[in-house]
């Protein structure tokens, strides 16, 4: 009997925690839920339903406000001109700091800690301190009103703290492997090409999918650099469209479920890369 | 002195140089940091010192800079009042983070752990606003925040309680800044959370479990073991949340443009407005030069004291 007793006790004393830990963390999942459902709620709704009962469930749903946005060819070539960016800026970032990583990871020269810590200064100060001089630079280029300038930046702003992870995994693969592709007559660029970038393939992943995801959501660059309307992004166009279209809340919460949602995709299939590739960022720097 | 030898060693260096291997080494190295130092010092060195140059002009952008001012943009933006308010702002954002965030997060680290039952769900839900961009996170909460409660969920909630009144939220100046911080806190809490649960991963768990067998209670391990066992994780995630808390643009400049009457401006909506709207780009250089020295001197000061002797790298 008292052995049943203490064991109920130990029971309740090891539940009471945990049921206390589950009630905080669905708190806080509804307050991060909450948000973004009621705006994809709002996008299934007409603009009529939107202003008598805004905070019920979307039924029957409306894929109306969809399909509006989805005929404007603005919204196209704003997912168009996003991809390119983004796409852009990855492969710059990779092509960039997969080179500087090698070299600062597996060979020896003078000035070569100076070297590094130069390119690693970038950590010290986020892109929005720096935007006003890069757009005096990018001026004086004659690259205002180009993508490319815009991959630029957003490459330039990449190179500190992806270089970082990447020296940092380079690193951690054994030298007697170089050792031996040297001996097998491999040279430098040879052993990088064929055996350090394959064995990277995570670390390359991480830092790709982070590029993309940092590249598909920055406002700043395209703001100042754009201002031809044909090549606005999405976070830009999709500032303006809500700007324009404030009166119409069913629409501006199409358009921003609209944009949202490749991100969103994204981030359910490549959760892991991200994750590991803000975790070796922070944990390392 | 052997002049043989002094002969000798230059020879063997001059071999060294031209061996082949050596040689192209060299050219490797060369080869493989130009990008990295090419699109570096093309897009955020040499700016720096192009706005140096501009921050002592009166320009706004058409022809060339001819209005030489010297420090007069620097000693305008220093008594401006506006700007003090900003830097104000800006230190209030990032105590408030430092002190609610963070603690926040870290809380909720722990708590889910290393083997809750449902970790991988709650670290992807948490996790998701920092996914969204700043452009929509804005327009979410600017509909959240809504005066109307007919439009605004939060005034919808708040007027079913009695005696309460819908609030005006982003347009009251005593509001403002704290539903900013609450924006700023729901979209980046799950970044820091993250960092804390990866952190907590690389903590061996019997450290812990001595702990407990020695007889410290849940709250005592906590304290004296995991928190200082995350340290450098922990100073990671000051450095960036007063870094992002000092620099933060994109929410504040979409939701309020630093109104109402700069009751939310901060340094870098303070910057964006001479710059890009006013088109004073002598004053805005000088600005972002200011901006730029005050997170240089902190990361640089931060880094030196919290250099401190690493707990994990001991293990």
């Amino acid at each position: 009997m008292v052995i049943v007793n203490i064991h109920k006790r130990n029971a309740i004393k090891k539940k009471l925690p945990r049921f206390f830990q589950y009630l905080v963390l669905s708190i806080i999942t509804l307050i991060i839920l909450v948000p973004i459902v009621i705006i994809v709620f709002g996008a299934l709704k007409t603009r009529g339903e939107m202003f008598t009962h805004p905070y019920t469930l979307p039924i029957p749903a409306h894929w109306e406000n969809f399909a509006v946005i989805l005929n404007t060819p603005s919204f196209w070539s704003m997912l168009r001109n996003s991809l390119i960016v983004m796409l852009g800026s990855t492969a710059g970032v990779l092509i960039v700091c997969s080179l500087a990583s090698f070299i600062f990871a597996r060979m020896q020269f003078r000035g070569k800690d100076l070297a590094f810590n130069f390119l690693t200064l970038g950590l010290m100060f986020p892109i929005t301190v720096a935007i006003m001089p890069v757009y005096l630079v990018v001026r004086q280029m004659h690259l205002i009103d180009t993508l490319l300038a815009v991959i630029l930046v957003q490459t330039a702003f990449g190179i500190s703290g992806n270089m970082l992870i990447l020296r940092g995994f380079f690193t951690s693969i054994p030298m007697e492997l170089q050792d031996a592709s040297y001996i097998d007559g491999c040279n430098a660029f040879g052993f990088f090409w064929r055996i350090l970038l394959p064995l990277a393939r995570p670390a390359l992943a991480a830092i790709g999918a982070l590029t993309m995801i940092v590249s598909w959501n920055d406002l700043l660059t395209p703001l100042v650099i754009l201002n031809r309307d044909t090549l606005w992004t999405l976070p830009l166009g999709t500032m303006q469209f809500q700007g324009q279209y404030s009166s119409d809340l069913a629409l501006t919460a199409a358009f921003v479920t609209l944009s949202a949602l490749p991100a969103i995709i994204f981030y359910l299939f490549a959760e892991r890369q991200i994750v590991s590739g803000l975790t070796a960022g922070a944990l390392k720097g | 002195m052997n002049i043989s030898q002094g002969r000798r060693d230059p020879l063997k260096w001059q071999q060294r140089i031209n061996s082949p291997r050596r040689v192209q080494d060299h050219l490797a190295i060369f080869l493989f940091l130009l990008p990295a130092f090419v699109i570096f010092l093309l897009f955020i060195i040499y700016p720096i010192f192009r706005a140096v140059y501009f921050s002592l002009f009166n320009w706004n952008g058409m022809g060339p800079a001819t209005v030489f001012v010297g420090l007069n943009n620097f000693k305008q933006i220093l008594t401006d009042q506006v700007f003090m308010k900003a830097i104000g702002n800006c230190l209030l954002i990032v105590i408030l983070s430092l002190a609610i965030q963070l603690p926040l997060a870290l809380m909720l680290a722990i708590m889910v752990g290393r083997d809750l039952p449902g970790r991988p769900f709650f670290r992807a839900i948490f996790f998701m606003p920092y996914v969204l961009s700043e452009v929509i996170t804005a327009i979410i909460w600017m509909g959240l925040f809504s005066p109307d409660p007919e439009r605004g969920f939060i005034n919808a909630l708040l007027v079913l309680i009695p005696g309460v009144h819908a609030q005006n939220f982003l347009g009251d100046m005593n509001q403002v800044l704290a539903c900013v911080f609450i924006v700023l806190s729901w979209k980046y809490f799950g970044l820091h959370m993250l960092l804390y649960m990866a952190g907590l991963q690389n903590i061996p768990k019997e450290i812990e479990e001595a702990a407990m067998i020695d007889g410290a209670n849940r709250w005592q391990t906590v304290r004296n073991v995991t928190i200082p066992l995350l340290g450098s994780t922990i100073r990671t995630t000051i450095l960036l949340s007063v870094l992002g808390s000092l620099t933060q643009f994109n929410l504040i400049w979409i939701m309020t443009r630093g109104g109402p009457v700069n009751a939310s401006e901060v340094m870098s909506t303070y910057m964006y407005r001479y710059a890009f709207i006013r088109f004073q780009l002598g004053y805005g250089s000088a600005v972002a030069l200011v901006m730029l020295a005050i997170c240089l001197v902190f990361s640089v000061m931060y880094l030196r004291l919290a250099r401190q002797p690493d707990y994990l790298g001991g293990i």
